[in-house]
């Protein structure tokens, strides 16, 4: 100790002549950090409800709730979520995790608010607040900051060349890891299970993928699907495309999870995973016209309440459009088979080849049986009725796929134009651009439709692979006439389509008759949708069923016709798809079971 | 209690009771030469609430007995119940002085146990934000040591430093206090616009500091008198009680999680721990200062040679549903008092099955500071408390 230190610390005097640091109002007068975690804000038209915010909520300050004004529809909730800042701890995982990045946090360090004893508990974006315009505060961080992979597990598919002039299968399937790391991208909100028609246990079936238990994984698809094999590969996954992660990245892979986990099951396990081995009979009977999609799900479902079930087929084989719409590269008609065959071992009988209204009568299955069902589909192919469309080398696409899979002959010719943007249309095509290389080593098929390339109604997988096919796709022409000469098809006359729907968004097509183009080809298809024939309805019975616009029956929720024995499902009723007819199968038969019990 | 041979002031010891073998006490309160007093619960000095019972023999102490129990959250537990993604908002408020640490550790004992590597960018800005959690707290510790001899000035310039720290970790984390930044998988945000710069601002002022605290409270009679010599820290206790950080850089050993098991970058950076022997209150905090000194210079360091941009988050799994296979680890890392270390074990399921604080406050204030409060005077209590760099909310949880 020194002298010296008794006299430094008084240097501190020195402050004495500085300037002040204090600030005298801190609070009011200084704007947050940009970054800065204050209070919520939600953009309510982006945010979709997912309820991810709430999950991830360490303190349970989020709850989703209804909004007046909000509607509940496909790919929204309907609710919003409302914080609670006496939980909240500010800590921005929310914002984080939004799939939609719709939620964020303003800069804002302070809020006051008189009167309301409870507005410390508001709906973001509903509840007006001081801050709702502020642009700065807390969102999710810079790009590759994410809770979840955006993109999807790439699925391995058959290169180009090895599948242009075959049929077998494109899509090879999924891996176990495969299937657990697109698994785990899913948030599991449940959004997908209010679009699929089948309200299928989406969520459920993807972590039963991740917890490994494929066993309870099938169980869940059965609840709902009794064709996951088929849906897991041809399914318009109406699932998908509200999913929340593809808002901001790539909508999980639903389609193929539920491939996995059917494909992974075997077939002679079913009865046992799915303890099916003995359904006690009811003594009911019960008819089912057409083997389809809603037929067979129909008949699935009445067989495990213990019906007698009998399915009439007009085909050869059970699956309708499934087998006869369908080429094998999407679906092999073995995976066809492991569905049916896992219905028929229930009990579920078909008689094939038979015509309802042919060689048996409506009446007789009134009759004979409890309840009919009837799904028996779009079979008629429309004709665009444009001159020289009665051509006979003019064909209807649905025509062709059926022969395609009879494997009877086609008479194919080298260059080929198709008419229609659907998916069927592009069936048609890729399978007719497979004949054509088997036959003549290269493929000259052109494929024009009225709608344009972005409005396309086919996915666009379909569209990308046909072109790898060496397709020609050829959208936004509105078809005229068929060129013919000598009597044989020299081509198809176009004009340019400028828009396919009216204000109102009803089909009327507006053409620019200056703009022409002339398609060469020697055969031309017709693939512009398919049309019902309900003629095996007796005039008797139509008498007792209500109908509907455009001869569409009237059905209840539960499809039963205003002939309360006569329930109708399927493309007839509601889609065109697999899905709602296995929707509308499963529906139809607790209708009939209710009718018949009640 | 052991002898400093440097000690300028001693205890009148003549008039304490003999300890028995076992080192317990015979005190007969009846006989009204003692009397029993609390210090606390209060904030001592301290951040956080704990008391001591004192047993006094005039104003010198002769038995001492932390009582803890004031604070104690269950955060530990809570943790428990949280999902992997979730933890580090719960942690943090085990040290709510420097919560940074905490974040850091159950960060990496996530990334660990799942087999997790953060990109590069992260782990120099996690190294950042370690330096700069350091910093903030000695900004409070070191002028905080005077204040427990009364000179509060000292501790008016320290917050005002810290306030500007604060705002630096305002601009880079989103929070002033509580900065939730490192979470499992990486950092939440790059570097903003100008941070530097403003980053270099607030250290030159400390750096100024540095001089003015030397020339008020090192130079200080005062201070000297109160602290040269007392609340000696035997070195021969170091490793017997497991003392880290500054206590044990105090007394001559060079222990620094940072050099000895390096982590993020810090073997990527260049620097001495600063060591004394004299392993008294005015020694440990002189260290600290050396220590604040160090980590400007590190916080230099890091943004001279961090690089400009890169991925701040590895890729996890789903955070909602993250599962970590069974497994445990131990991780460290070197907080402003010393190795502060985590323990988690995972069972396979979405949440930690125990999640375990290992921090250098237990040590040093509750086991240590009842032997060295033995034969101090009743005034020096919160001084030895500081010098120690108690933390309560760290003992408890
Ligand atoms: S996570 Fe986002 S989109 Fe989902 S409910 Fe919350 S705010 Fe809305
Ligand atoms: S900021 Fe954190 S605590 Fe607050 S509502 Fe969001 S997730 Fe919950
Ligand atoms: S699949 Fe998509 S929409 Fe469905 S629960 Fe998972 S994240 Fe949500």
């Amino acid at each position: 100790m020194s002298l010296k230190d008794i006299l430094t610390p008084f240097t501190a005097w020195g402050n004495i002549v500085k300037e002040p640091i204090t600030i005298k109002d801190p609070i009011n007068n200084r704007p947050g950090a940009p970054r800065y975690r204050g209070f919520h804000k939600n953009d309510i038209t982006k945010c979709i409800g997912c309820g991810s915010c709430e999950e991830i909520c360490p303190n349970n300050a989020i709850d989703l709730l209804p909004v007046e004004g909000i509607e509940t529809k496909d790919g929204d909730s309907g609710l919003r979520p409302r914080i609670d800042y006496g939980r909240c701890c500010w800590c921005g995982l929310c914002v984080d995790v939004c799939t939609t990045g719709s939620l964020t946090l303003s800069n804002e360090y302070k809020w006051i608010e008189e009167g309301n004893a409870d507005a410390y508990r508001f709906t973001p974006g509903v509840d007006k607040k001081p801050w709702d315009k502020n642009e700065l505060g807390w969102n999710k961080p810079v790009p590759n900051y994410e809770f979840y992979a955006l993109d999807r597990v790439e699925m391995q598919e058959l290169e180009p060349n090895k599948r242009d002039n075959s049929f077998i299968e494109i899509v090879q399937g999924f891996s176990k890891e495969q299937a657990q790391l697109e698994a785990d991208r899913c948030v599991e909100c449940g959004i997908c299970v209010a679009a699929c028609p089948a309200h299928m246990g989406i969520p459920a079936y993807i972590k039963a993928i991740r917890d490994d238990d494929l066993e309870h994984g099938l169980n869940i698809l059965y609840d709902t699907n009794p064709l996951p094999e088929i849906c897991g590969r041809i399914c318009t996954h109406k699932c998908e495309s509200v999913c929340s992660l593809g808002h901001r990245g790539e909508p999980l892979s639903i389609r193929w999870l539920k491939r996995y986990i059917a494909d992974q099951n075997p077939s002679e396990e079913y009865k046992k995973i799915l303890e099916t081995e003995n359904i006690e009979k009811n003594g009911k009977k019960v008819a089912i016209i057409g083997a389809g999609p809603s037929g067979l799900s129909a008949a699935y479902y009445l067989a495990l309440l213990g019906y007698e079930v009998k399915i009439f087929e007009l085909y050869p084989e059970a699956g309708g459009m499934m087998r006869y719409g369908i080429p094998e590269y999407r679906l092999p008609y073995d995976q066809i088979d492991k569905d049916i065959d896992y219905i028929l071992s229930l009990g579920v009988e078909i008689q094939y080849n038979t015509r309802v209204g042919g060689d048996v009568s409506l009446d007789e299955l009134k009759e004979k049986y409890d309840a009919v069902f009837a799904g028996t589909g779009l079979h008629l192919g429309r004709s665009t009725r444009i001159p020289g469309s009665d051509h006979k080398n003019v064909y209807q696409s649905i025509e062709l796929l059926s022969k395609i899979t009879k494997g009877e002959e086609i008479n194919l010719t080298e260059k080929i134009v198709v008419i229609g943007g659907g998916n069927v249309a592009m069936d048609i095509t890729r399978s007719l651009a497979r004949l054509q290389k088997q036959k003549f080593g290269k493929v000259q098929i052109i494929t024009t439709s009225l709608e344009t390339e972005d409005i396309l109604p086919a996915d666009v997988e379909e569209v990308v692979e046909a072109r790898e096919e060496n397709a020609v796709i050829n959208p936004g022409w509105g078809p005229k006439s068929v060129e013919i000469i000598d009597g044989k098809i020299k081509g198809l006359n176009v004009v340019r389509c400028l828009s396919v729907f009216d204000e109102e968004h009803r089909f009327s097509p507006k053409f620019d008759e200056d703009d022409k183009k002339f398609f060469e080809g020697d055969m031309i298809v017709e693939s512009i949708g398919q049309g019902m024939d309900i003629s095996y309805i007796a005039e008797d019975i139509k008498s007792s069923i209500e109908f509907g616009p455009r001869g569409r029956i009237v059905v209840d929720k539960y499809f039963q016709s205003s002939a309360k024995w006569l329930f109708v499902g399927g493309d007839i009723i509601q889609g065109p798809d697999v899905i709602h007819g296995i929707a509308n199968g499963h529906k139809a038969a607790l209708g009939i079971d209710k009718y018949l019990h009640h | 209690m052991k002898k400093n041979s440097k000690l300028i002031w001693t205890p009148d010891r003549s008039k304490f009771p003999e300890q028995n073998s076992d080192g317990s006490l015979d005190v007969d309160l009846a006989s009204q030469k003692y009397v029993k007093v609390w210090q606390g619960p209060n904030h001592p000095g301290v951040t956080g609430n704990m008391s001591l019972e004192l047993t006094i023999c005039g104003d010198e102490i002769v038995q001492a007995k932390t009582h803890v129990g004031y604070l104690h959250r269950g955060f530990e537990k809570l943790i428990e119940r949280r999902k992997f993604i979730q933890g580090f908002t719960t942690c943090i408020r085990m040290c709510v002085a420097e919560p940074d640490t905490n974040e850091y550790n159950f960060s990496r004992c996530v990334e660990e146990l799942s087999g997790i590597e953060v990109p590069e960018m992260a782990n120099w800005l996690r190294a950042l934000a370690l330096e700069m959690a350091r910093l903030q707290m000695l900004l409070r510790i070191v002028p905080g040591q005077g204040n427990t001899t009364g000179l509060g000035l000292g501790v008016q310039w320290g917050v005002y430093l810290r306030d500007l720290i604060l705002d630096r970790f305002e601009e880079l984390t989103g929070g002033r206090v509580y900065h939730m930044y490192i979470t499992p998988g990486g950092v939440r945000g790059l570097l903003p616009d100008g941070f530097k710069q403003r980053m270099e601002d607030a250290l030159k002022k400390i750096d100024e500091f540095i001089v003015d605290i030397t020339k008020l409270m090192y130079n200080n009679a005062v201070f000297k008198k109160r602290t040269v010599g007392v609340g000696y820290l035997d070195p021969a206790w170091i490793d017997k009680f497991g003392v880290v950080g500054p206590n044990a850089r105090a007394a001559g050993f060079k222990r620094d999680v940072r050099k000895d098991y390096p982590y993020l970058i810090y073997d990527k950076l260049d620097y001495e721990p600063f060591t004394a022997t004299d392993s008294d209150i005015y020694t440990r905090s002189l260290v600290r200062r050396e220590d604040l000194r160090t980590t400007v210079e590190l916080i230099r360091q890091i943004m001279a040679k961090m690089p400009k941009t890169g991925n701040i988050r590895a890729q996890t799994p789903n955070v909602l549903h993250w599962k970590i296979p069974k497994g445990e680890t131990y991780v460290r890392c070197e907080s402003s008092r010393g190795e502060y270390g985590y323990y988690m074990v995972t069972d396979g399921s979405e949440f930690p099955r125990r999640v375990n604080l290992r921090g250098p406050s237990y040590v040093h204030a509750v086991s240590l500071l009842e032997k060295l409060l033995v034969g101090a005077n009743i005034a020096d209590v919160s001084s030895m408390m500081v010098s120690l760099g108690t933390c309560p909310p760290e003992i408890e949880r």
